[in-house]
């Protein structure tokens, strides 16, 4: 006969692959707008473009065309890649107009 | 701020689940960018759902409410009436759904929440099929594109019929204001937002978002795509303003459709043959919208 597992050894394989339940707020509501910020896409990355600045003329459409909004504006008006967030789809990379945006494969 | 003539700050934040590439996410970066702070979303389920409010966390920066599949336009309602009786007549009501959500599923909904004449924005954000649930083919689906429920075989070569036109639908029931708009134009987008918006009562957007994993093509090429969308007439871009329909952008020279469709893993089943024939579905459609431009061809009745 196949032996019966106790309710806590059963639990404790569990807890082992699972955090345990989630507990939720009333009417799941999140009150902290913005969150998704804690969670950081850039190991999503296979390609990470790169922004030579030199050769950056300021226009911006890097920076409008991302989906994650990873490209900032750095103090000086050229544009860099907020690395945290950025995926490596390489919108940025194929729209820039002067080829100032390379890529290569991510070193991890 | 603005950079480049677009608000600087950004109220669908990064961290968000959606895929590399993703137009969706795009489109909904640069219409809230355009709508602003003082916006309430109520969002039908679907991709931008379900990557921008993985509990407990959330992408908006703006109040934002989940509607199930069906109701979005109800829920947007609902929040109208509430603004209503605080007095509210600041606040913006956005309610947004994908081509499933808005082409199908709360197709009634949409239809009632216009028809009651609410004041409210309500965006179809159109990637041509249900992409949450694994690539289902929609009302919306590009004719003989290839999706799990419209597979490219070989009796049946992918969808069978042609885009429903949810605009011309919605327009029809007397809307002030409708609008096709694409990331491929963003100043166009937040143009036809900020124009929407400030209509005293219902108005809507249909916005062409390509899918990375959707349409199986490179992440790198969503605005390529969606350009030659436009420059080939597959996606015009115009406006419906007071029953009279305008082009906003009109390109310059036309681009054949085969130059779009190769672009494509769902369209790479086809033949020749079934190229010119989407090709004369492009022109005919485009042949339509020319012939009713400038002409008034819907009441207004709000
Ligand atoms: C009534 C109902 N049917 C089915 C589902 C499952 N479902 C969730 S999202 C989705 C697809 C959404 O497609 P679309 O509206 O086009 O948005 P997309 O994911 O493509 O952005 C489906 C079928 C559901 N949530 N509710
Ligand atoms: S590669 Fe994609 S995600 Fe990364 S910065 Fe460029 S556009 Fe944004
Ligand atoms: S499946 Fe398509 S719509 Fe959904 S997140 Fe990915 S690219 Fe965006
Ligand atoms: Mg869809």
């Amino acid at each position: 006969m196949k032996k019966q597992k106790t309710k806590e050894q059963a639990q404790s394989g569990i807890s082992k692959t699972c955090p345990g339940p989630m507990v939720f707020s009333k009417g799941a509501v999140i009150s902290e707008p913005g969150s998704t910020m804690k969670y950081k896409t850039g190991n999503w990355r296979t390609y990470k473009p790169v922004i030579e600045r030199a050769k950056c003329i300021k226009c911006g459409i890097c920076w409008a065309n991302c989906p994650d909004a990873a490209i900032k504006k750095d103090s000086d008006g050229t544009f860099i890649v907020d690395y945290d967030y950025c995926k490596g789809c390489l919108i940025c990379d194929k729209l820039c107009p002067v080829k100032a945006i390379s890529h290569g494969v991510e070193q991890k | 701020m603005a950079i480049i003539g677009f608000e600087e700050k950004e109220f669908f934040a990064s961290g968000h689940r959606a895929c590399a590439g993703c137009g969706e996410a795009l489109a909904l970066r640069h219409i809230m960018k355009a709508a602003g702070e003082k916006t309430i979303v109520a969002m039908a389920t679907g991709c931008m759902e379900v990557v921008s409010t993985p509990y407990p966390e959330t992408a908006w920066k703006v109040p934002w409410v989940h509607c199930a599949f069906e109701n979005a336009a109800a829920v947007a309602s609902g929040v109208r009436a509430a603004l209503n009786m605080k007095g509210d007549k600041e606040t913006n009501v956005i309610a947004i759904g994908g081509d499933g959500a808005s082409f199908d599923i709360g197709f009634g909904a949409l239809s009632g929440a216009i028809e009651r004449g609410t004041k409210f924005l309500y965006i179809a954000t159109d990637n041509e099929a249900y992409m949450n649930t694994g690539i289902q083919r929609s009302g919306a689906t590009f004719p003989y594109a290839a999706t799990t429920t419209s597979p490219a075989g070989k009796i049946i070569p992918g969808k069978q019929q042609p885009k429903k036109p949810l605009p011309f639908i919605v327009a029809s029931h007397g809307v002030k204001y409708v609008a096709s708009a694409s990331v491929a134009n963003l100043p166009d987008l937040k143009a036809k937002v900020q124009k929407a918006l400030k209509v005293n009562g219902p108005t809507f957007l249909h916005v062409y978002v390509p899918c990375i994993p959707g349409w199986k093509i490179d992440s790198s090429t969503t605005i390529e795509i969606a350009r030659k969308a436009v420059e080939t007439n597959v996606f015009p871009l115009y406006e419906i303003e007071d029953g009279v329909l305008k082009f906003t952008q009109k390109p310059a020279e036309k681009k054949q459709v085969e130059s779009y469709l190769i672009m494509q893993g769902r369209f790479k089943h086809l033949t020749p043959e079934l190229v010119k024939k989407i090709q004369g579905y492009v022109d005919a459609r485009f042949a339509f919208l020319e012939g009713i431009e400038g002409k008034k061809c819907f009441d207004v009745l709000y």
